[in-house]
């Protein structure tokens, strides 16, 4: 067990620099997720943790250790790769066993270390089989098995649950967050599902074109999104985003539509500033007078439904209601948010407005 | 139905009509092999088997002077071909693997370089280079030697390639998870690499041995003492040229026993040999 500390890493590819600069400190014990898009530099991220990949910039520090130029051996850490990675020819033990076998580690205690972790993962009567012969999610539990007997420093993650069909990544989810829970051990995990991250996450960075965007928890990564990137990317469906601009005495955003919506507190400094204006589906609500919209599509999802309005300025507006639908489609609905639920964010840079 | 059956039996008569063509001179010469060398003299070998066989075999074996001839005798052939097409078959392997590791799993400076000199070595097969090769070999006193015999056969193009497109395809996470596991590149090879080429390795090994069993030209240069003589060669150098007169009946005794060899190397590694052409369990 230990920390893992990330001082100011860059990545360059020759002339493209994939992770400009990361900086966070992940306490001893801590489940970090690195959530981003495709391409966003999480998964470069995590390997230059694990040795995989040299580090052009910066420290990466594992137990107060700089481990720029120790190999991936030498580094205690413990990796799960997206497509397991397992040894076909080797039996699930020896798959476990390997490396321990090339540590040096005595027989008996390689026995006894294997044999725990199996217990823990329930593998115990699959130890003689091949990878061949054990299902998808089997198979993952191998992988996790090999990075548990090492007892490393840290586990790394790497879109583990990706190849998994969904019934079997909610379960191996709840497995993975038990694990961790028991085991305490510093995780880093990368996916680029916003479920994953709000449920197996202590904190997240979301990362997008090798910047961190925001670290965070998950509710203060859903509550108060850092910046538009963060409010779209978390949140299913997303963050309604409609452009604005603050009225003149700084006490109301006022929408092209004619929308006039009070602030929770006046910001005389930022009067007359244009703003994008970010709100939930989720907080809002049918009311008396606010947005007016033309229903274009309901999607019934059982539990909630999803109402796709059209503005009269011809902007979309997602309103997301609790239960089975109670409009239809080209209905007229007047929605308005819920009280606290309006984000504003700076119209240039996109960083969100305090 | 009719129908059905009628398509069902063309393939098979078709077979069974290769099977006869490619079956009848090995049929003929097993029976020729049973015959003394009076009734295959007179030019009317029957089609069924003789009562000389005992006798043919035993005197090929030993080599005892035939009755017009003196040969070198078939165990002393068979133990020299053996030497020479497990030599070809293991050395091939052997450096094969090792530069297909090194070209498939390491970044080096002038690593396509290399490989592309391995490529272009498939363009100059042993005859086109056969005179400098005898220099050399001749020149290392290499001459009337199992080395001399097998060493210059033994840089393989194709075996390299093939064994890089199956490493190519053994992926990339395996590589480091086995980095993270703290295997370094010999270990990864011997317990990771080699495991998983076993089924490619026998079948090349097949093809291999096959390929240093059937060896003619470069045994007939480079060996010229018959205590050397490989059985490819031996054979051909026991049909005499011209009006001669041959002992048939030993010529296709040694025949049959130069194929016994490649032919158990099949039937016993055929399973590995399938196994290794379809199967790709990564």
């Amino acid at each position: 067990m230990a920390t893992v500390e990330i001082r100011n890493v860059r990545k360059s590819y020759g002339p493209v620099e994939a992770i400009k600069g990361i900086d966070i400190a992940i306490q001893d014990g801590e489940f970090l997720v690195l959530l981003g898009p495709s391409g966003c530099g999480k998964s470069t991220l995590l390997r230059m943790v694990a040795g995989l990949e040299g580090i052009t910039g910066g420290e990466i520090a594992i137990g107060g250790r700089v481990v720029n130029h120790l190999d991936p051996k030498d580094r205690d850490i413990a990796m799960v790769f997206q497509n397991y990675a397992l040894y076909p020819h080797m039996t699930v033990f020896d798959n476990m066993a390997y490396g321990l076998k090339i540590r040096g580690i005595p027989k008996a205690e390689i026995r006894a270390r294997v044999d725990k972790a199996a217990n823990i993962l329930e593998l115990g009567r699959f130890l003689d089989r091949r990878p061949s012969q054990l299902s998808g999610g089997q198979r993952q539990r191998v992988a996790m098995g090999r990075a548990i007997v090492r007892e490393p420093a840290a586990f790394l993650f790497d879109e583990p649950l990706s190849n998994l069909d969904a019934k079997l990544r909610t379960q191996m989810r709840v497995e993975i967050k038990r694990l961790q829970d028991r085991l305490g051990i510093t995780s880093l995990y990368v996916t680029h599902d916003q479920v994953e991250a709000m449920t197996l996450a202590d904190r997240i960075l979301v990362m997008n074109h090798g910047v961190a965007e925001q670290i965070g928890t998950p509710l203060e990564v859903y509550q108060r999104p850092a910046s538009l990137f963060v409010a779209g990317f978390i949140g299913s469906p997303p963050m309604n985003v409609l452009d604005g601009r603050i009225d003149d005495r700084g006490e109301a955003v006022l929408l092209p539509g004619g929308q006039r919506l009070p602030l929770p507190r006046p910001r005389a400094t930022d009067a007359g500033r244009p703003v994008k204006l970010g709100i939930r589906p989720e907080h809002m609500a049918v009311a008396a007078d606010g947005f007016s919209i033309e229903i274009e599509l309901v999607e019934a999802l059982g539990a909630d439904t999803v109402v796709y309005g059209r503005l009269p300025d011809g902007e979309t507006l997602l309103v997301r209601m609790a239960g089975i639908p109670t409009v239809r489609e080209r209905d007229r609905l007047t929605v308005a948010p819920q009280d606290g639920a309006l984000h504003l964010f700076d119209a240039v840079t996109g960083r969100r407005m305090e | 139905m009719k129908q059905t059956r009628f398509i069902d039996l063309v393939p098979h008569i078709v077979l069974i009509a290769g099977v006869l063509i490619f079956a009848y001179p090995i049929y003929v010469t097993l029976i020729g092999s049973t015959w003394d060398a009076g009734t295959i003299g007179r030019g009317g070998l029957p089609l069924w088997p003789g009562g000389e066989g005992a006798a043919n075999y035993a005197q090929a074996w030993v080599g005892e002077a035939g009755e017009r001839a003196m040969y070198t005798p078939v165990r002393t052939m068979m133990l020299n071909s053996l030497v020479m097409a497990l030599s070809i078959a293991l050395g091939k392997i052997a450096i094969s693997i090792l530069s297909a590791y090194a070209v498939a799993f390491f970044r080096f400076p002038l690593r396509m370089a290399f490989f592309w000199l391995i490529f272009i070595t498939l363009m100059l097969p042993v005859e086109v280079r056969i005179i400098p090769t005898y220099k050399v070999v001749a020149d290392l006193g290499l001459i009337n030697t199992y080395a001399g015999l097998a060493i210059p056969l033994i840089a393989s193009a194709t075996a390299t390639l093939l064994f890089r497109q199956f490493f190519l395809t053994i992926p990339d996470e395996l590589l480091e998870a086995a980095k993270i596991d703290g295997a370094g590149p010999v270990r990864f090879f011997i317990d990771v690499v080699l495991p998983l080429s076993r089924t490619n390795i026998a079948a090349l090994f097949v093809i291999l041995f096959i390929y240093g069993w059937n060896q003619y030209l470069w045994p007939l240069l480079v060996t010229s003492s018959g205590d050397m003589e490989t059985i490819v060669t031996g054979i051909t150098k026991m049909i005499g040229t011209g009006e001669s007169a041959n002992d048939w009946h030993i010529i296709m005794a040694t025949t049959v026993l130069a194929m016994l060899p490649p032919v158990a190397v099949v039937v016993f590694m055929q399973r590995w040999f399938v196994k290794g052409l379809v199967d790709s369990e990564k």
